[in-house]
């Protein structure tokens, strides 16, 4: 799809980056009956994410217009959904689950941790722009607890130890 | 006795997730064979199999097959992949280490009930199993398996797609699937019409479990009644059922669906770490009630388990020791419900962050005995007052902690204190080496 954004904010972002952004929307769309592309929102949006950083409103303008609905729609889906980043979020994104049966075995502990050694409170972001941590809920890692996610990988059996080395290595 | 293992049975060989692999033990075998049955068989051989549903509700799922309407086309196959109930870990292990036998299961289904699109809704935070199954889709695309052609000789086709979420656990509830499928928030429907009837783009949509659909092979290469033998009365088959929490070997454990609840956790999941006692159980996911020790010699068939007043939901069973506080539990259990309430009805939008709020205030030491029958009359207020079963599976947990362990909470409010100070997750919190089939993480 080359036509150009219809919607104004859209001129914020990058023209390169919006040129990919097309390119690889082309492939999500083939995955859903040509006369339902609004199914793609959700793909969409994370695809926008990837390629400029979070789902900014600019980004849930242009989701909206490639997939011929309004804007609102894709404001709602955006807030709705916990996994898009509607604020700037860190290099890395931290998650940690303190769900019942992570914090049966210490998923509260780390998550305390984590934001006493990064001197961040839930959600935060530090200050160079390198890690943002948050709590989340059920990571669906109740056997092999305790679970987060860095950058959406999944790393289980934490301890103090274990997310010390994972975090500490992060670039 | 060799236990019979259906779902697990290939985790932990080497390559197990792959076509090649999956065909050398005989996978797709049980397509071919369905290929050569009359579409209404393979129906009539899962109603006589008593499979039911494996994502928690346990409905039939032979006869949610025959709700489909006759003349209506399209339908669509949507197969939920959201795994996202507290304490439930299954799903995922079928799609990273046998996806195969999903996509052969998917295949079947859709051969049977004349289905040319099936959607599988894998909650976002399952990269990997999303990559693996995506995999499995293309590799079986490419080997003819599935395409314009079934096993390249049968005209029929058939299109797959992995549709991915992005963290809201409403969406494991099956309209606000259909929701989300259809590219909105998840805000579940009025029911009815059920989605057999009126499902994805108002089509008639059959939706069932990773694990229900994953079980079709079998019961097609072995027979809807060798299935039926497995379990009891109208249950039939085996499990996943997951053991988390306060034991020594947390896992996956496939076994037969009446199979007993204390064995699974005092045999097979090694019993309570540093030989503690059991304190409580919640046998099916977050939002089932909660059992002391002395009621879990139970079956875990799903119809044991509500006689014994509780639900086997999801199959996650988890387990809390004697130096666990139960207040501490239930207020992360609420504040995950009010987390992740939709906020389209009002008693479950405001009453679970109201739960939330009094639990926490009664934990921290700052509420008085009022506080507790007030928790007690809100949960009330929400129970069967809501369009989907979010507002139920918060209610539930708080009713069935209060009447179980009402002195834990009275406890707290007379002496404002928690009684365990900083253990109120119990004394021994750290990992422990997990078993999932045969795999030891």
């Amino acid at each position: 799809m080359t036509k150009p954004a219809s919607v104004g904010a859209v001129e914020e972002l990058p023209r390169e980056k919006i040129e990919h952004f097309d390119r690889e929307l082309q492939a999500i769309l083939k995955r859903y009956p040509p006369d339902r592309k609004a199914a793609a929102m959700l793909p969409a949006l994370r695809l926008g994410q990837e390629v400029f950083g979070y789902a900014s409103p600019a980004v849930q303008r242009l989701c909206a217009d490639r997939l011929g609905v309004s804007a609102a729609r894709a404001e709602e889906v955006a807030t709705f959904y916990v996994m898009f980043h509607t604020e700037p979020v860190g290099a890395h994104v931290v998650e940690v689950c303190t769900n019942v049966s992570c914090s049966l075995c210490g998923g509260e502990r780390i998550f305390e941790y984590l934001k006493k050694k990064l001197a961040l409170a839930n959600g935060q972001t530090t200050r160079d722009g390198r890690i943002t941590v948050r709590e989340v809920e059920c990571l669906g890692s109740c056997g092999t607890a305790p679970a987060m996610l860095v950058d959406e990988e999944m790393y289980e059996r934490l301890d103090v130890q274990k997310v010390e080395q994972i975090v500490g290595g992060l670039k | 006795m060799s236990e019979t293992l259906i779902l697990s049975k290939r985790w932990g060989k080497p390559n197990s997730a792959a076509l090649e692999t999956y065909r050398q033990d005989g996978g797709y075998a049980a397509l071919d064979k369905a290929l050569g049955m009359e579409p209404g068989a393979i129906v009539d051989e899962v109603k006589k199999s008593n499979l039911r549903g494996r994502g928690g509700a346990g409905f039939a799922t032979g006869l949610k097959w025959t709700f489909l309407p006759k003349d209506v086309r399209p339908r669509y196959l949507t197969v939920n992949g959201d795994e996202s109930e507290p304490g439930t870990f299954k799903d995922r292990y079928i799609l990273e280490h046998d996806p195969h036998m999903l996509v052969e299961g998917i295949a079947i289904t859709c051969y049977a009930l004349d289905i040319h699109r099936a959607f599988v809704y894998i909650r976002g935070e399952f990269a990997k199993q999303a990559r693996s199954l995506e995999k499995a889709i293309a590799d079986a695309r490419a080997a003819g398996i599935i395409g314009p052609r079934l096993l390249g000789k049968k005209d029929f086709d058939l299109e797959i797609v992995v549709h991915r979420g992005a963290g809201a656990y409403i969406c494991g509830e099956e309209s606000a699937l259909l929701e989300s499928l259809e590219g909105k928030k998840g805000y579940p429907r009025l029911k009815p019409p059920f989605p057999a009837v009126s499902g994805l783009w108002a089509k008639p949509t059959i939706i069932n479990n990773v694990e229900t659909i994953a079980n079709i092979p079998w019961i097609i290469a072995n027979g809807g009644e060798a299935f039926a033998a497995l379990g009891v009365g109208k249950s039939g088959g085996t499990r996943l059922f997951g053991v988390s929490g306060h034991v020594n070997r947390p896992g996956v454990y496939e076994k037969p669906v009446a199979y007993n609840l204390k064995k699974l956790i005092m045999e097979d999941a090694g019993g309570v770490v540093g030989g503690r006692k059991i304190k409580a159980v919640i046998p099916g996911g977050s939002s089932s009630p909660v059992l002391t020790a002395d009621e879990i010699d139970i079956s875990l068939e799903f119809d044991a388990v509500k006689a014994a007043g509780s639900m086997s939901g999801s199959g996650g069973v988890m387990v809390f020791d004697e130096s666990t506080c139960m207040v501490r539990v239930l207020s992360r259990i609420s504040k995950f419900y009010a987390e992740e309430s939709c906020g389209q009805c009002t008693p479950c939008r405001e009453g679970t962050s109201w739960m939330e709020g009094i639990v926490h205030k009664i934990e921290s030491g700052h509420a008085t005995v009022a506080d507790v029958a007030k928790l007690e009359q809100i949960s009330g207020n929400i129970l069967g007052m809501t369009i989907c079963a979010l507002g139920d599976a918060a209610a539930m947990p708080v009713q069935s902690f209060l009447k179980k362990f009402k002195h834990e909470f009275l406890q707290h409010a007379e002496e404002h204190r928690c009684p365990y100070g900083d253990h109120g997750w119990g004394l021994e919190q750290s990992s422990r080496a997990a078993r999932v089939g045969a795999i030891t993480y």
